[in-house]
């Protein structure tokens, strides 16, 4: 309820803005404005936000995928950690934005540019999140799988990687709440459909309540996508707590 | 165990260490805390650096070590499953539910440990303990950190079911050792010296008011505080 009486004051505190300044509609339009072209531009919206609802949840599922992948090679293999993980912090030190033209050079204008960039900035909470869930297993039970007689490899997979799924859960959800970055530079870079497409062509054109509308379908939009990820991560980790 | 030598860098918490531990009985390893018994007991389950495990062992540490993901029965089953002998695991689940039922959670086995008490999860650990069927137990502090009436109970049970079991058990509680212990042996000093065996008399679990019984825990209490100094 509190969030909602929020959200009222401040778009109520805009209305009231616009009106007091005389604003006009091509700089600042009024949020019954924008309500209005969202309704008008019901269809349009709707198509580019599946655009770039496609890009983010595949990108989402290739970060996940990858990052997963990579924490546990880091995990299982010094030599292997050695060697790949300075390229993965690169890969983190070059800001996205900077090579967003360079993956539309390559990848092209359509949906794989943007899904690599997506994955891009989703692989690095999930690799460092699971990779230090997995360092960090309760020294106890690395103790009793000892005693058992359990190979390297059935502890991580038994012990180490069940134990660590807290923290991919919470990596997950870092990588929800960044993945439509990835997805919206990417359309701003070059593209011809998406959320980011459609804000770029309307504020050129001077359709800036056209713009606002875009940005509130991609505010809901990632709220979704993090709520679903939050969803999905509680029903498959139960255990939060690690516990001892 | 012979001629062991346990020491951190170059902290020595023993060394010519050599101990006979009695086929089929339970042997009580009784210290003050940081004398360095849990040291001893990690040793014989091969699980310090460089001290190769003498023979397989069951171990069971302080806090109950149950996997959160995992049912109680699966937990039970713990190193079979680590193992990956499906063989083995199909023959070892009916004495896994007989352990769970002997331990009073017969009717618990789906559920997840965060279901259950803390007196038992230490049962499930119990039983998980006993599952393992290894020649030797090791148990470290087991009951440390219960109520003093699950403690009590949980004593009994254990000296119930390791019957027949070489066991050793490491605790700072000299009732505790009276209680469960065929054979007590008093650790102290730094680095620690282990005393000569003592036998009270008695089937275990004994009963604590025998007043022989306080007599010889007198003299326990006597023997750690005055050889801690």
């Amino acid at each position: 309820m509190r969030p909602l009486i929020t959200a009222i004051g401040l778009l109520l505190g805009w209305e009231a803005l616009v009106w007091a300044t005389g604003a006009p509609p091509y700089i600042l339009p009024p949020p019954s404005r924008v309500l209005a072209v969202m309704v008008e531009r019901f269809d349009l919206l709707l198509a580019e936000a599946a655009w770039t609802a496609i890009e983010m949840i595949v990108g989402l599922l290739l970060g996940l995928v990858l990052g997963a992948v990579l924490a546990i090679v880091f995990a299982a293999s010094v030599g292997w950690r050695r060697w790949a993980l300075p390229l993965v912090i690169v890969s983190q030190a070059i800001p996205v934005i900077a090579i967003a033209p360079l993956l539309v050079l390559w990848l092209g204008y359509g949906l794989a540019s943007k899904v690599a960039m997506a994955a891009l900035v989703i692989f690095f909470p999930v690799v460092s999140t699971l990779y230090d869930g997995l360092r960090r297993t309760n020294p106890g039970w690395l103790d009793l799988s000892r005693t058992m007689d359990a190979s390297p490899a059935a502890t991580l997979l038994q012990i180490r990687l069940p134990a660590a799924l807290p923290a991919f859960a919470s990596g997950a959800r870092i990588a929800a709440a960044v993945a439509p970055i990835g997805a919206v530079i990417g359309e701003w870079v070059g593209a011809s459909a998406g959320l980011g497409y459609l804000m770029t062509l309307s504020l050129a054109r001077g359709q800036t309540a056209l713009a606002f509308a875009a940005l509130v379908v991609l505010c809901l939009l990632g709220l979704a996508l993090y709520y679903a990820t939050d969803w999905a991560a509680r029903l498959f980790v139960p255990w939060q707590s690690q516990g001892e | 165990m012979r001629d062991a030598r346990i020491a951190f860098g170059d902290r020595l918490v023993a060394r010519d260490l050599t101990l006979e531990f009695p086929a089929g009985r339970t042997t009580c390893l009784l210290g003050r805390s940081g004398v360095g018994k849990t040291s001893l007991l990690r040793w014989l389950a091969g699980l310090l650096p460089d001290a190769p495990r003498q023979q397989p062992v069951a171990y069971m540490a302080q806090s109950d070590l149950l996997l959160p993901w995992l049912s109680v029965l699966d937990n039970v089953l713990l190193g079979y499953r680590l193992r990956r002998d499906r063989s083995a695991l199909a023959a070892a689940e009916p004495r896994a539910r007989a352990l769970l039922a002997d331990v009073g959670l017969a009717d618990r086995l789906g559920d997840k440990p965060n279901q259950l008490s803390g007196g038992m999860r230490q049962r499930a650990a119990l039983a998980r303990t006993l599952c393992e069927d290894r020649p030797v137990v090791l148990m470290d502090e087991p009951f440390a950190h219960l109520d003093a009436v699950t403690r009590l109970e949980l004593q009994d049970l254990a000296a119930r079911l390791l019957a027949g079991r070489t066991a050793v058990l490491v605790t700072h509680d000299p009732l505790e050792a009276l209680r469960v212990g065929h054979q007590i042996r008093v650790l102290s000093g730094t680095p620690f010296i282990v005393g000569p065996p003592i036998e009270p008399a008695g089937v275990v679990p004994r009963d604590l008011a025998d007043p022989a019984l306080s007599g010889l825990h007198s003299g326990l209490v006597a023997q750690l505080r005055g050889q801690a100094r």
